[in-house]
């Protein structure tokens, strides 16, 4: 196991090689900010929340899909970095309709705790206000489309832990949309086993539990990296 | 052409009220109406969310009494699931909605109308406040201020939050009392029924100086309307609806709030964005009727508490059998508190509110559902439509303050006319008197919760071409 040593906001570390810069950075106590990255499900870098200032490269880069490289000088907390970051989540309040004051999750949303996290006081962009529709057609489950942000969590749970792939995302840009099977209701899903993992994958409220009321939504995230730890480690780590 | 005299409050928040008195050619007051140009979009806004959602959407898009809301859309929700809710979780919501009436009349009683009542209709405008009763009687104005704590305390405990608690869900309650909320209530209980004792007995000594205002503050024959017990006495959450007439004749009883569009139509005026609901077999405004702390005392046969109870008898001794003076709100809110105080008390030891069974589930089973409560300020009405997942397709509710609109306008008028002898000099006091008029009734407006003075006033006097030619403002 080779090892290779860092610099992440001025404090030398060493990193296994197969580890990513973001790995690296919570190892050492260094807290970057994430929202498409779960523990347990593959990463796909589409959020650019963790986005990380590597000198020499000239360009930005997810700290979630970066692996640790020798002698590799970062910034974490740049001025430019923290200014990207709430651009980010304002856009991202922006693009849907996130109303915390009635929404499942007010309280337990990772969404609403970043704009925290960023000092998010307003959005400087106007809000699209979509029209989004809420598919509560499954018997235990709900589908918001007014909070989802794409993170693709739900896509890559049902599929890399389930194995059911009910999951997808249909549509570009702002009509972009995550389906159930062939975009129908997901009550009338025929693959979906009715696990939940999405809907503890989800950041947000945009999946929940069929009868929730205002933030009465409390998922347990861990849930499925405690899954895969147990199957590829055969460690139950509660 | 007559003209016209506009009362706009110039608010500071959203949601205010206006009065115009319309004047004859003679320059007399010929009418007078209260306007609520208040326009929330409510109902689109809730299209399409789970019903589940709508007890919390309510209570948080109507901030004035989410309880209310909360305890009347929990109820819709538990007409879609078709359940019954556990009868801990029934213990629960009754317990909530009493401390609601107690601390929503304590406001009203003693923030809002308690400078009016005891410092004078026409005392000096910039101390006819909260702070200037405290500085006139502190005792007084502090026994108040605590009551009002006390019930939005049992609220927070319950709910944990006190202002907006989406604690009480379709199905049931979320959460039971605790030991230490249970004991907190219970030494609190001893000081809270001395404190509107007391308050009784402060009103009734200073009623003498208000013989103009009880003759004029919508002082007028209308049906009253509100929920009852099976054997007709006073109710707050569930019974059945009735209605009476001013000589205290059940008009109708044993309605159902299910069937409530049969019995109750609701006008539009152009004027208002309140709608204005009328006794249906009546038609507007023959069906005028009445809601609230004055007209459940009317329509009962009884409180059901002792103390309450005598006082209830004392005030039908004191006016009639029916009191159709508005100004007896204030009377009336206070006999409410007394027994709902009472209520709490008989209840607190019972080892109920602290199961921990306080959810029904079920799916959607009805597709329609209609839920009634009384609030503090009279009986609320939601109506859901929903698609066969729940989700919601329309909305509905008849709100306490739609349904006194058109006996706000008419005791509007009846101030107007009685007080307004010259409209070339309207004194301050009389101004105050329109707008003490409008808040005997508690409207829940947020011109009426101008709780730190007076509500800022504009009076214009508009000639018939339309043209402002004088302006009085109180700021
Ligand atoms: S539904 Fe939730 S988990 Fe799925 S993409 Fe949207 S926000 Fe992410
Ligand atoms: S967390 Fe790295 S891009 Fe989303």
């Amino acid at each position: 196991m080779a090892v290779k040593t860092l610099t992440i906001d001025g404090t030398l570390l060493s990193a296994r090689e197969e580890q990513t810069v973001l790995q690296a950075a919570r190892d050492a106590g260094i807290a970057i900010p994430t929202l498409c990255q779960l523990d347990g499900l593959s990463t796909v870098g589409a959020c650019r929340m963790c986005l990380v200032d590597i000198e020499g490269t000239g360009r930005l880069l997810p700290a979630c899909t970066t692996r640790v490289a020798e002698g590799m000088v970062i910034h974490t907390k740049t001025e430019r970095l923290q200014s990207y970051r709430r651009m980010i989540v304002e856009l991202l309040f922006a693009e849907r309709n996130h109303i915390c004051a009635v929404c499942v999750a007010n309280g337990a949303c990772e969404l609403q705790d970043l704009a925290i996290e960023v000092g998010m006081d307003h959005v400087r962009f106007d809000y699209l206000h979509p029209e989004c529709s809420v598919d509560i057609s499954h018997k235990r489950f709900g589908l918001d489309h007014n909070r989802c942000v794409l993170c693709t969590r739900c896509v890559r749970a049902c599929d890399e832990v389930e194995g059911a792939h009910t999951w997808d995302v249909a549509g570009r840009g702002t009509a972009a949309r995550v389906i159930t099977d062939m975009a129908q209701p997901w009550g009338t899903s025929e693959t979906c086993t009715s696990c939940g993992k999405c809907v503890q994958a989800c950041p947000t409220g945009a999946l929940f539990i069929k009868g929730m009321t205002v933030a009465e939504s409390r998922k347990d995230r861990s849930e499925i990296g405690f899954l895969v730890t147990a199957r590829e480690k055969k460690q139950w780590v509660v | 052409m007559g003209q016209r005299i506009t009362i706009d409050p110039v608010t500071r928040i959203e949601g205010h009220a206006k009065i115009t008195i319309h004047l004859d050619d003679a320059g007399q007051v010929a009418d007078a109406r209260f306007h609520v140009v208040e326009f929330r979009g409510f109902e689109k806004f809730c299209e399409g969310r789970p019903f589940w959602e709508m007890p919390g959407i309510t209570a948080r898009v109507c901030g004035i009494c989410p309880v209310s809301h909360l305890l009347a859309s929990a109820k819709t929700g538990d007409a879609i699931l078709a359940v019954k809710i556990p009868p801990p979780a029934e213990k629960l919501r009754r317990l909530m909605n009493l401390a609601q009436i107690i601390q929503s009349h304590a406001l009203s009683f003693f923030h809002l109308s308690g400078p009016d009542l005891f410092l004078g209709m026409d005392y000096d405008p910039k101390k006819r406040n909260i702070f200037g009763l405290i500085e006139a009687d502190p005792d007084l104005a502090r026994k108040g201020i605590r009551l009002r704590q006390f019930g939005q305390q049992v609220i927070a405990l319950l709910g944990k939050q006190k202002i907006h608690p989406a604690w009480s869900v379709p199905g049931g309650v979320r959460d039971p009392l605790s030991d230490e909320g249970r004991s907190w209530i219970r030494d609190r209980l001893p000081e809270s029924k001395a404190t509107v004792i007391e308050a009784l007995g402060r009103l009734k000594a200073v009623l003498d100086q208000f013989t103009e205002e009880q003759l004029s503050f919508g002082a007028f024959p209308s049906l009253f309307m509100g929920l009852v017990t099976p054997e007709g006495g006073w109710e707050h959450y569930d019974g059945h609806l009735r209605f009476t007439d001013s000589e205290g004749r059940v008009v109708a009883d044993r309605l159902h709030e299910r069937d409530y569009r049969s019995f109750i139509g609701e006008a539009v005026q152009p004027d208002s964005y309140l709608k204005s609901p009328y006794y249906r077999p009546l038609g507007s405004p023959d069906g005028m009727y009445r809601v609230g702390p004055l007209a459940r005392l009317n329509i009962c046969t009884h409180m059901g508490t002792p103390r309450a109870d005598q006082e209830l008898w004392e005030f039908r001794d004191r006016f009639t059998r029916t009191v159709t003076g508005s100004f007896h709100y204030h009377y009336a809110r206070l006999i409410e508190i007394l027994c709902c105080v009472e209520k709490i008390e008989s209840m607190i030891d019972d080892p109920d509110l602290r199961s921990t069974h306080l959810r029904a589930e079920a799916g959607v089973n009805n597709l329609e559902g209609v839920g009634v409560s009384e609030a503090p300020r009279g009986t609320l009405f939601h109506h859901y439509v929903v698609d066969e997942n729940g989700l919601i397709r329309s909305v509905n509710l008849i709100i306490a303050t739609g349904q006194n609109n058109l006996a706000m306008n008419r005791s509007m008028k009846q101030i107007a006319q009685h007080f307004i002898k010259d409209t070339k000099a309207i004194p301050e006091g009389i101004l105050n008197r329109l707008e003490a008029g409008i808040r005997a009734f508690d409207p829940c407006l947020s011109c009426s919760t101008h709780a730190l003075g007076q509500m800022p006033l504009r009076v214009q006097f508009v000639g018939p071409d339309g043209t402002v030619y004088d302006e009085i403002k109180r700021d």
